[in-house]
């Protein structure tokens, strides 16, 4: 079912590969991916559809090192994640995470949220902070640096989950379902600064998304069904 | 700075558990500084009266207390000979009661012990002492308590004597203790002939191994200790001791119980934000610093609270009379240095098992399920 790699490979850089990825749960019960083979390149967008249950969610888990497949390869800048103790610690500076919720501690104020990443990474408070105003500039969200996150709107939490996930200035974004919890006109605002942000960045986005329409703004829609990628699509 | 807020905001999220487990390691802490400052002292005072003015006390070997030590006179005659000996003083220990003590020390010494010699003399003269069988000497505090005064006739046990002194020590059990003539405590106490101790002098403190040897060589059934050494290895000292640090050390034991609940439920009231912190990169060392952060914070939270708390008790265990002069309250900087590093052991401790099963949690599964 899994349609060949576009020529496209040649010329830019892979920076993300799954390759015959595997992965059941409850012991072999529910498979859920099924051989999947998937390929990332630098800077582009890729949506990834399909219906819920298919296996979106979880291979991007899966490309971001935050689950391990039972067969099959992940790679990261052709470093391959699933051999390394602790991939999630590896991959610190290379990919950012988005979910559909927001994801936040909320007993944090949103400058705090955002700067968890730069702890993690052990980057000096200064340079940090810099990178804050930057996003926070960027997602209008400077004037709310000290507000704790129960005071901010919906549109405003994803937005600071958005500049969290970007804060160590990764090389590829994982957005799982970003904008599912928002409502459309909101929805539209964040999606809209995302790829804003990812292009302005030069970052790699896959994300998962049931809104077609959101997807078809990626430069590549992949659709998925039943754990399989059956339809690589040129946006 | 941010590693620290998130240690501090789930304490501060959950104040009434953070405080019940500060408490819990406070007074615990507190009860351990207060058992073992006050049995220190006691340890203390003990020594004292056995090294007031000496440097090395003889008594028989193998007793396993010195209240059942029997020293021969002859022993004490040939010991104060030794050219190396500057002064040899036989006391003999003995427990009577009052009315209302049960217990009072009995202390039979010669008139030149030093105990007399150093005290303050309220009432009476040195110079009266061992003078007839039936004159007592009596400590502040037991003329206090028997009621008497100079020249009045006290019972002491099943006797009657003459208080021809009150002399004012420093150390509690003297203070509160009778002074006999040696002959007269030895009669009193049908152990004619002999003492419990002989408390010795030295012309030389060099001497000192020399003295032990020769102690060892002539009477084969007694042992000879310096003082130090004898507080030591004093097997009584050492029960006390091991008694007072095995008390605190369950005192202790329960607070870490205590840590240890808060911070199990620490961790299983925020597995999706510790998810959080996973995928945002923390590693497994980082994860189990702020567990661990926490709990530290709640031990050293306690900790101080529980010196404060026990140094608050000591200071007013000093000021009640009864107690006066028979417990030392002075509290040793190795005492709080120990109590202080148990307490964070114990801390430490309590986290281990909420660390490693933070450390454990899979972030993608938090995340899908909650």
């Amino acid at each position: 079912m899994t349609t060949p790699m576009p020529t496209i490979e040649t010329q830019r850089r892979v920076v993300l590969r799954a390759e015959d990825v595997w992965k059941s749960y409850d012991e072999g019960a529910i498979s859920v991916l099924k051989g999947v083979d998937f390929v990332g390149y630098e800077g582009e967008t890729v949506a990834l559809c399909g219906p819920s249950g298919c296996g979106k969610s979880t291979l991007l888990h899966l490309l971001g090192g935050l689950d391990e497949p039972d067969r099959g390869h992940v790679s990261v800048n052709s470093m391959e994640i699933n051999r390394h103790r602790s991939p999630l610690r590896l991959l610190r500076h290379e990919i950012g995470f988005v979910f559909q919720l927001h994801n936040l501690i909320p007993d944090l104020t949103l400058e705090e949220n955002c700067l968890i990443p730069t702890v993690a990474a052990g980057i000096a408070r200064a340079a940090a902070l810099a990178r804050l105003r930057d996003l926070t500039e960027r997602t209008g969200l400077n004037h709310r640096l000290d507000h704790r996150i129960q005071r901010l709107s919906g549109g405003e939490r994803q937005r600071t989950a958005l500049c969290r996930a970007l804060m160590n200035t990764p090389r590829i974004l994982l957005a799982d379902e970003p904008t599912g919890s928002l409502d459309e006109k909101t929805s539209a605002a964040v999606f809209d600064l995302l790829l804003d942000l990812v292009a302005k960045e030069g970052v790699t986005l896959v994300m998962a998304t049931h809104d077609r329409a959101l997807g078809r703004r990626c430069d590549r829609v992949v659709e998925m069904h039943d754990g399989r990628i059956y339809e690589l699509q040129s946006a | 700075m941010i590693f620290f807020k998130l240690i501090l905001t789930n304490l501060l999220r959950h104040r009434i558990r953070s405080v019940i487990s500060i408490a819990g390691i406070a007074f615990s802490v507190a009860a351990m500084l207060t058992i073992v400052t006050v049995l220190q002292g006691a340890v203390g005072m003990f020594s004292g009266i056995l090294s007031s003015d000496s440097e090395i006390i003889v008594f028989e070997r193998n007793v396993s207390d010195l209240f059942f030590s029997n020293v021969p006179a002859a022993a004490v005659k040939e010991i104060a000979s030794w050219s190396i000996v500057q002064h040899a003083d036989p006391v003999l220990f003995g427990i009577v009661s009052s009315a209302d003590h049960p217990i009072i020390t009995c202390f039979g010494i010669t008139s030149f012990d030093a105990r007399l010699r150093k005290a303050t003399w309220l009432k009476g003269s040195r110079s009266d002492f061992a003078q007839h069988t039936d004159d007592v000497v009596l400590g502040e505090r037991a003329a206090e308590f028997l009621s008497a005064a100079l020249g009045n006739s006290v019972q002491i046990g099943h006797g009657l004597f003459h208080v021809i002194g009150i002399i004012k020590t420093a150390n509690g059990f003297e203070d509160g203790g009778v002074f006999m003539p040696l002959t007269s405590a030895q009669n009193f106490f049908h152990k004619e002939g002999s003492s419990s101790v002989i408390t010795i002098k030295l012309l030389s403190k060099d001497d000192a191994s020399a003295f032990k040897r020769m102690v060892k060589t002539k009477f084969p059934n007694l042992v000879a200790l310096e003082d130090e050494e004898f507080t030591r290895t004093y097997s009584q000292f050492k029960i006390l001791k091991a008694t007072a640090w095995a008390v605190g050390g369950c005192g202790l034991l329960l607070g870490g119980l205590g840590v240890a609940n808060t911070m199990i439920m620490s961790v299983f009231t925020r597995i999706r934000e510790i998810a959080i912190l996973r995928v945002s990169g923390f590693s497994n060392s980082q994860i189990a610093a702020m567990i661990f952060g926490e709990s530290a914070l709640v031990s050293v939270l306690g900790a101080v609270m529980g010196l404060i708390i026990g140094t608050g008790f000591l200071f007013a265990l000093k000021l009640i009379p009864a107690v006066h002069g028979y417990v030392d309250v002075t509290i040793q900087s190795p005492v709080v240095f120990i109590v202080i590093v148990l307490a964070l052991l114990t801390g430490v401790a309590g986290a281990l098992y909420p660390a490693i099963y933070a450390m454990r949690i899979r972030a993608v599964e938090a995340l899908r399920f909650e």
